[in-house]
């Protein structure tokens, strides 16, 4: 018996040894909240290559079916790729035409699995994902690490949204918050991580989910907030400190 | 060679796509290095992927012409199957696919640029990582590094055909002046519902910039009084 014998099928050829990879084209923080009708997520539109900022117009949160929204962070290619099976997965379970439909909980669950395979074989998806939506009045949020570490909560966060945006939701976060609470809440915290994220760019979107369907806003900038007398001369009296 | 995860691969090349009003101008240097030699100095890296669509290719030469003969050929086969020209949105998902699918392996980043009768004229990015992205217009390869703050001040919507080959020459050649990766000549190819024009701009045609001089023969045809004063 040979015991050199290779196992790969014909004309194939394992060129990768390490298969995990470093991401190219990255998207940052997604921030998410349920919210008294169901979840509103943000998101900024950048997509960066290293430290350049180089894509501005990235949506990095979709619908996928009718009762779900996916928001991503991390490798922009990969995010594409899980949309597309995603696509799939809904097609296929729209020709059934059996009246039933993939709600959160089912999409959750395959990210899940995807993500969890993936990084068992050194070989993963490099994104954060944040899967919200509502079925039969439930609300559902949960996250997915490309790892496969997931849970779900009230409110979640990718990437520096853990580190700045969920102290702010732990705190101000509350049951029955209105829509335009909701907004405000986030904001407060996309706000924050544009100070301190140095891949944030000034332009977000908000998405909405509900029972009656999927709302995702048109691009916008805020107003940033550099009135602080401390800014104007922060070194007066320590001459040569920062 | 220690993995920067911060730090992109820089490629040699400039390269750009840009849509205007009718149709799309791309544009790309003509330099080839390998290491600090100059192999091609008049390279053609806008390559024809069909008779609507073309593609700028930047990073490695030999991952870019592979991709782009593998996507002409399916190209190809899907017009004879389709019955009528291909889309730019096809051919660029077929790039995408290509390197989204061996992104271990390739290192080339790549604009598609095109006409259809659906869309119009349509640029497409597929950078490293296979990501794909339809833009009004795009830059890529490491001479892009110098051109991200000439184009978010000079782009316009809108422009017309000549303005928006002006402005890719300029920009190709502004990224010359100061990528080491790129030189030699600017090559421009315009893709509308007309067809296709394949344009060169060397040497004396293009634009000085900083710190550049008019070039002359020899110091000797040099008009100044004291071309050797001490």
């Amino acid at each position: 018996m040979n015991s050199f014998a290779s196992k790969e099928g014909p004309g194939t050829i394992q060129i990768d040894s390490e298969r995990t990879l470093y991401p190219y084209v990255t998207g940052t923080s997604v921030v998410a909240i349920k919210y008294k009708d169901g979840i509103l997520m943000a998101a900024d539109m950048g997509g960066s290559y290293g430290s350049t900022l180089r894509y501005k117009s990235v949506e990095r949160i979709k619908p996928i079916g009718k009762h779900s929204l996916l928001g991503a962070s991390g490798e922009i290619s990969d995010f594409q790729e899980i949309l597309r099976n995603l696509d799939e997965l809904i097609l296929y379970d729209n020709m059934w035409d059996d009246g039933n439909s993939l709600g959160p909980k089912e999409v959750y669950n395959y990210l899940n699995r995807m993500m969890y395979n993936r990084r068992n074989k050194f070989d993963p998806l490099w994104n954060s994902l944040i899967l919200g939506g509502v079925k039969n009045g439930e609300k559902y949020l949960g996250t997915v690490s490309m790892i496969g570490v997931h849970y779900m909560d009230n409110h979640v966060a990718t990437g520096f949204g853990n580190h700045l945006a969920r102290p702010i939701l732990r705190d101000e976060w509350r049951e029955d918050l209105t829509f335009e609470e909701g907004v405000k809440l986030l904001e407060k915290c996309m706000l924050v991580l544009l100070y301190r994220d140095r891949s944030a760019i000034n332009k977000f979107q908000v998405a909405k989910i509900t029972e009656e369907g999927v709302t995702v806003s048109e691009p916008y900038s805020l107003k940033t907030f550099w009135g602080f007398s401390a800014f104007q001369n922060p070194t007066k009296g320590a001459e040569g400190s920062w | 060679m220690d993995l920067d995860l911060n730090a992109p691969h820089s490629m040699g090349t400039t390269i750009i796509g840009v849509t205007y009003d009718g149709g799309v101008v791309l544009g790309a240097d003509s330099r080839t290095s390998t290491g600090m030699y100059v192999a091609n100095r008049a390279s053609d890296k806008i390559t024809q992927l069909t008779d609507n669509v073309y593609l700028c290719r930047s990073g490695s030469a030999a991952d870019s012409q592979v991709v782009s003969d593998y996507v002409r050929y399916f190209l190809h086969q899907h017009t004879i199957q389709l019955g009528q020209p291909a889309t730019v949105k096809v051919a660029s998902n077929l790039i995408r696919l290509l390197s989204y699918n061996n992104k271990r392996m390739l290192e080339t980043g790549m604009i598609v640029g095109g006409w259809d009768k659906y869309e119009g004229g349509q640029i497409y990015s597929v950078p490293l990582g296979g990501t794909l992205l339809e833009q009004p217009f795009a830059i890529g390869g490491s001479g892009s590094s110098y051109l991200y703050g000439f184009f978010d001040q000079e782009w316009k919507k809108g422009m017309s055909k000549d303005e928006a080959e002006k402005l890719v020459v300029k920009a190709v050649s502004l990224a010359i002046a100061r990528d080491g990766a790129s030189g030699g000549v600017v090559r421009t190819v315009i893709i509308n519902s007309d067809g296709v024009t394949r344009n060169f701009y060397a040497g004396d045609t293009l634009p000085l910039w900083h710190e550049e001089l008019e070039p002359v023969n020899s110091l000797l045809d040099m008009s100044s009084p004291e071309p050797m004063s001490s």
